[in-house]
């Protein structure tokens, strides 16, 4: 039972971490990042590539790793997205299209088998609970919740974090106010493909990198997106801890296999009772006077 | 970039462009005073039935089999822009393939219905079904309508692997086939000819006025006292059921339905194809896709590099050349250029 | 005797923190011509999204005609009987300016009441459009409506409203950015309306053209109603030159 509540609590803050940036980005410029799981790949794929290549310090690595995907993210808005903007089905081909791309790119370079991996942070496990868990899913837990953490103080409490918000309620009051609503976009751009680095970062040591595994996090961040309201922190965590522990639950009792089945039902379950999600703030069609 | 303004000898030009005074003469019913006129309006829409009725005899085996590949995905092509038209971005149209593919399968494997049944009752079972999933998002906005179009089709991947129903990893194989190539070939013909046209025909009409309408302006058009749920949901279910069509088809003509019918690919390409060719005009989504199809065909040789080409190539289009191959020849056919001097 | 035919009951909305409309209260009868002003901000587009369902409201009701229409969708209002206008015009940009007008011709309500005629429905466009002052033998009517100047498209707000065959039309803000010209062709349409029995509500900030036409005005400020009655009487409350012009504190 308490093996339940610690792995359903792993994999509630992997769902976290995988959806944060997304999550971010959306609801901050409104521009849904399709390329997300790419940028999740690409964090991880350069991180390889500054250990293994140049012979970087891992902890460097990974620092750099970050600060190269966030740039990255916020050049593709400025190349691809700044002249699109505000054209929803434009900014949505670009960005899939981007994210397929870059995706099939590293397939095509040879991105896949057993040497592309990254090693954990530290090895071992401790006893928690009565039950053995080791010490990356631990740091996978502490590093979605100080994100969550710093997040809300981000939002709450700093000049960036309230212009945000500001965009992402009424984008043209903001802008009277002097909010540059492209600098911001920007930011916002960076700042989601940064979150996926961190993601990729804590998450990918437990087991490859993977190619596919970028299309699988851009469905995981949509569903969880989906299903706890897209821009909206609190929701985010709710949904994830939801998947999470219906992950858990569902393997254990049932089949790890129909995990998905779930996830697929609460997606239409939402759907039906809340479109725009737990807590979504959203409004429908109508609202959007 | 070509220029509109130069300088010469001292006067100032500029562009100017003009309709040709053929399209002028040919306008509704004029069009009938003379040969010349009727054959303007013609030509094209004749190059594409001779071009494609023709087609299958004079390729051989193999590219025939290509023919058939593009009609299909020239269906899947017009069945976006369809939907596009009509204000709903779809990230989807796999699932409307997949699940007539499915639905044909289903229906052969294991109540033995032939493909003249099977294929039209999926595809309209496909295209309700594929409606009534889609239906709560429909009032949100487009947005949320692009996500779960996409998530869809992966998650029921992910349950049918899982859950090994409906044949699961290995799918449903040795179903009936469709008599031979040539009824194939101008089986899929004959249907994008009558999509074609037919869709073209539909948004010509007061009922695609209202959906361009919803497309423009939502809001306005519920003002004014349209339901425009229900007619979203009708264009989703006429795109969806083109959509299930063509899966039922390639289920028959490939003799099997597995976990691909799901592919991305068949979401990407209509997509790719349609951006080159030019959204909104049903032509640049034919244009585009006999363009691309055929192309990818050749570079097969480059494997995986295939996809980064055409998903990038997708991405330079909507960027840089957002209206598409289709109204730069449209222009051209119908307009011609002239430098007027300016004082 | 004329019935009450809108009954507004103690509307409440807020967004976050801020109080958009707080129990806002107010009846209509058949034929009267009511007035909404205020400051900006005070909540005038907000109630009459209330109104028309294009928001919901948190608390309160909306009577049409004896049926409660709160909260219901806007089409299904709109079908009802109630037209209106948008502040920030909404034109479908890529269709010709005509083409603008006939949508409302679909709703079941016109369908119904002209028995579905084909073929009609240009005519029918092009005809409202000359009443609210699109030159008949130009090609104004034709163009499309995103290269329309501001007044036109305003007007073939307008012109909308009425192919619905309302009882009802509200209009917000529709004189604002029209030129004095625009706005003197305008009113004898709007008049026309109110002679042929339309009911009419008004949001304005051009004080001296609406109270030439309304006969009630309604004053609301900060979300709330702060005066309601004949125009002259209105803007001689204490309250509402407060609210206007500020107070000597």
């Amino acid at each position: 039972m308490s093996g339940m509540i610690v792995y359903g609590l792993v994999n509630s803050a992997v769902f976290v971490l995988m959806a944060m940036g997304f999550s971010l980005t959306f609801g901050i410029s409104g521009v849904a990042n399709f390329a997300h799981g790419a940028f999740y790949v690409t964090g991880a794929y350069v991180t390889w590539q500054l250990v293994n290549s140049l012979g970087f310090a891992y902890p460097l690595a990974i620092g750099i790793s970050i600060l190269i995907t966030g740039v990255f993210g916020a050049i593709v808005y400025w190349i691809v997205l700044y002249r699109i903007r505000g054209m929803e089905l434009s900014e949505v081909i670009a960005t899939f299209g981007l994210g397929v791309g870059m995706l099939e790119t590293f397939r095509s370079i040879g991105l896949s088998g057993h040497s592309y991996k990254l090693p954990k942070f530290v090895d071992g496990s401790m006893e928690i609970l009565g039950v053995y868990v080791d010490f990356q899913r631990l740091i996978i837990i502490g590093v979605a919740a100080a994100l969550v953490f710093f997040l809300w103080l981000f939002s709450h409490h700093t000049k960036m974090g309230l212009a945000f918000r500001a965009i992402a309620q009424n984008e043209h009051t903001a802008l009277t106010f002097g909010i540059e609503s492209d600098i911001t976009a920007m930011m916002s751009l960076g700042m989601g493909s940064a979150l996926a680095a961190v993601a990729a970062s804590v998450i990918v040591p437990l087991s490859l990198i993977q190619v596919d595994e970028g299309k699988h996090i851009l469905i995981l961040a949509l569903a969880v997106g989906i299903v706890g309201g897209m821009e909206s922190v609190p929701g985010i965590v709710i949904a994830s801890l939801v998947f999470g522990f219906a992950q858990i639950i569902v393997a254990t009792y049932f089949n790890p296999h129909y995990t998905m089945i779930v996830m697929f039902a609460a997606i239409l379950l939402v759907l039906v009772v809340k479109p725009s999600g737990l807590f979504g703030k959203f409004k429908e069609l109508e609202e959007r006077i | 970039m070509p220029r509109s303004h130069k300088e010469d000898k001292g006067s100032k030009y500029r562009k100017e462009r003009l309709d040709r005074g053929i399209k002028a003469r040919s306008d509704s019913i004029f069009a009938l005073s003379s040969y010349r006129e009727a054959l303007y309006l013609v030509f094209p829409r004749a190059v594409i039935i001779i071009g494609l009725l023709i087609l299958p005899l004079v390729l051989d085996e193999y590219w025939t089999k290509v023919l058939v590949i593009t009609c299909v995905i020239a269906i899947l092509s017009l069945s976006w822009d369809f939907i596009a038209l009509s204000g709903m971005l779809s990230l989807g149209q796999a699932l409307f393939f997949g699940v007539g593919s499915y639905l044909a399968g289903a229906l052969n494997h294991y109540w033995g219905v032939s493909p003249l049944f099977s294929i039209p009752l999926a595809t309209i079972v496909g295209g309700a079904l594929c409606t009534i999933l889609i239906l709560p998002v429909l009032r949100l906005r487009g947005i949320y309508f692009a996500m779960v179009t996409f998530v869809l089709p992966l998650i029921i991947i992910s349950i049918i692997e899982m859950s090994g129903v409906l044949g699961g990893v290995e799918g449903l194989s040795a179903l009936s086939p469709i008599p031979n190539l040539w009824v194939t070939a101008y089986f899929i013909i004959f249907a994008l000819l009558a999509f074609f046209f037919g869709f073209r025909r539909l948004m010509d009409t007061d009922y695609g006025l209202v959906l361009k309408g919803i497309r423009d302006n939502d809001q306005a058009v519920m003002s004014g006292g349209i339901n425009i749920y229900w007619y979203k949901a009708q264009a989703l279910f006429i795109g969806g059921a083109a959509g299930a069509f063509v899966g039922a088809f390639m289920t028959h003509h490939y003799r099997f339905v597995g976990l691909p019918a799901f592919s991305m690919d068949y979401t990407i390409l209509p997509i790719a194809c349609t951006v080159v060719g030019g959204t909104g005009t049903f032509a640049g989504a034919m244009l585009g896709t006999f363009i691309l199809m055929p192309l990818t065909e050749f570079l097969r040789a480059i494997g995986s590099w295939r996809v980064v080409f055409y998903s990038f190539l997708m991405v330079i289009f909507i960027i840089a050349v957002p209206e598409g191959i289709f109204h730069f020849l449209q222009r051209k056919y119908h307009q011609f250029e002239r430098w007027v001097k300016t004082e | 005797m004329a019935d009450h035919i809108l009954k507004v009951q103690a509307l409440k909305k807020s967004y976050g923190g801020v109080q958009a409309v707080f129990d806002v209260s107010f009846d209509l009868k058949e034929g009267d011509f009511l007035g909404i002003i205020g400051p900006n901000g005070s909540g005038k587009s907000t109630l009459v999204n209330l109104i028309t369902g294009f928001v919901k409201p948190d608390s309160g009701s909306v009577f049409y005609m004896g049926k409660d229409i709160t909260g219901k969708r806007p089409y299904k209002i709109a079908n009802l009987g109630i037209a209106r206008t948008f502040q920030m015009a909404k034109a479908f940009h890529e269709l010709p300016a005509f083409k603008n007008v006939i949508i409302p011709l679909f709703s079941p309500r016109v369908r119904k009441s002209r028995g579905g005629q084909y073929g009609e429905r240009d005519d029918v466009a092009i005809d409202l459009l000359e009443e609210v002052g699109f030159e008949r033998d130009s090609a104004v009517p034709f163009k499309t409506a995103g290269n329309l100047p501001h007044g036109y498209l305003k007007r073939l707000e307008l012109a909308r409203c009425m192919a619905l065959r309302p009882d009802l039309i509200i209009m917000d803000e529709l004189f604002s950015g029209m030129s004095m010209a625009e706005v003197a062709g305008t009113l004898p349409v709007i008049e026309k309306l109110k002679v042929e029995g339309a009911t009419l509500i008004m949001i304005e900030h051009r004080l001296k053209e609406l109270f030439r036409v309304a006969n009630r005005v309604i004053v609301l400020n900060y979300g709330q109603k702060i005066a309601d009655g004949p125009p002259g009487e209105v803007m001689e409350t204490e309250a509402v030159k407060k609210a206007y012009l500020g107070s000597e504190e």
